[in-house]
């Protein structure tokens, strides 16, 4: 009885319905918060004292190195629901969020450079924040790669869940490389245990965009993992039913 | 509004190559991986309804057959 909602889940059929009811709202929230954190941390933050307006980019910066590291861990869940219940839709989730997760490390690493060389004097280091940081879009890549190159799909899943469990040592070396190696990168920003460093005209419009990166990942991930599944079931029934509409 | 005027807002205190540097490509970003899987899902309907429209004209092509 209690476990009716988690098979439930694994349906697609079940997840293709439900997602569909929710995606409007995820589309509009994400995109509403983005553009209002956007024009509140360029236009009315206060600037740094030390780096002037060039720290208007962790605005950008620090929402997608998260939402980098987050999706990893979203998919390493997955991976074990993958590897321990066969469920269909775990293997669809990480199809779907690893081009993502990719995508916001690319941003991450990007606005990272951009923001760097006028802060630090020079585009890229091999520092170790950096370089972890790097590891894990090559981590995504070969992700994308190995669920493409394997065609029998039991194989294909069961090998990249693997996959997204070993790469998964990288994010506590992502997280506490700038405590462990004397680096460039600043220290975090936010700590769960103490008060912001920062006043709250400067982390309040921080939050907006994490909160709204966060919505309009759900919304791609939804959008994505929906277009996989019509592919997967294109000769069932329900989707043969769709299509007459 | 921390800055007085237009061209103030577009400097950005000199740096302003950088901060818009990373706003554009972050918006490139953000279109590219909203407008991707939109298309495709429109490509993924029109594909499947095609191949399944050719299929029932095979199904209806056999059924008269059998009838002859």
């Amino acid at each position: 009885m209690k476990w009716t909602f988690f098979h439930k889940l694994g349906s697609p059929k079940w997840f293709f319905d439900i997602s569909g009811k929710f995606l409007p709202w995820f589309v509009v929230l994400g995109i509403s918060l983005l553009v209002i954190g956007s024009i509140w941390g360029l236009a009315f933050a206060p600037k740094d004292y030390q780096q002037g307006d060039s720290f208007r980019i962790i605005y950008l910066h620090v929402p997608s190195a998260i939402l980098a590291q987050s999706c990893y861990m979203m998919m390493a869940v997955s991976a074990i629901v993958s590897l321990v219940w066969k469920m269909k839709l775990a293997d669809v989730f990480i199809a779907s969020a690893a081009p993502l997760g990719a995508l916001f490390t690319f941003l991450a690493l990007f606005t990272g450079a951009v923001w760097g060389k006028p802060t630090w004097g020079t585009w890229w280091v091999w520092d170790a924040r950096l370089t972890a940081m790097l590891v894990l879009l090559f981590l995504y890549f070969g992700v994308i790669s190995l669920q493409s190159a394997i065609e029998d799909t039991q194989i294909a899943s069961k090998a990249t869940s693997i996959l997204v469990l070993v790469g998964i040592v990288n994010i506590p070396i992502i997280k506490y490389s700038v405590d462990w190696w004397n680096t460039l990168h600043q220290p975090a920003t936010f700590k769960l245990t103490e008060k912001p460093a920062m006043v709250p005209e400067m982390w309040i419009p921080l939050l907006v965009m994490v909160v709204g990166i966060y919505c309009f990942f759900t919304a791609l991930v939804i959008l994505r993992m929906r277009n996989d599944i019509l592919i997967r079931e294109r000769k069932t029934k329900w989707v043969k039913a769709l299509l007459h509409f | 509004m921390q800055f007085t005027n237009i061209d103030a807002f577009l400097s950005m205190g000199g740096h302003g190559l950088y901060v818009w540097l990373s706003y554009g490509v972050g918006l490139l970003v953000f279109i590219i991986a909203f407008m991707s899987p939109v298309l495709k899902k429109k490509r993924i309907i029109k594909e499947l309804s095609q191949l399944q429209r050719r299929q029932s004209k095979h199904k209806m092509k056999d059924n008269t057959e059998g009838i002859n």
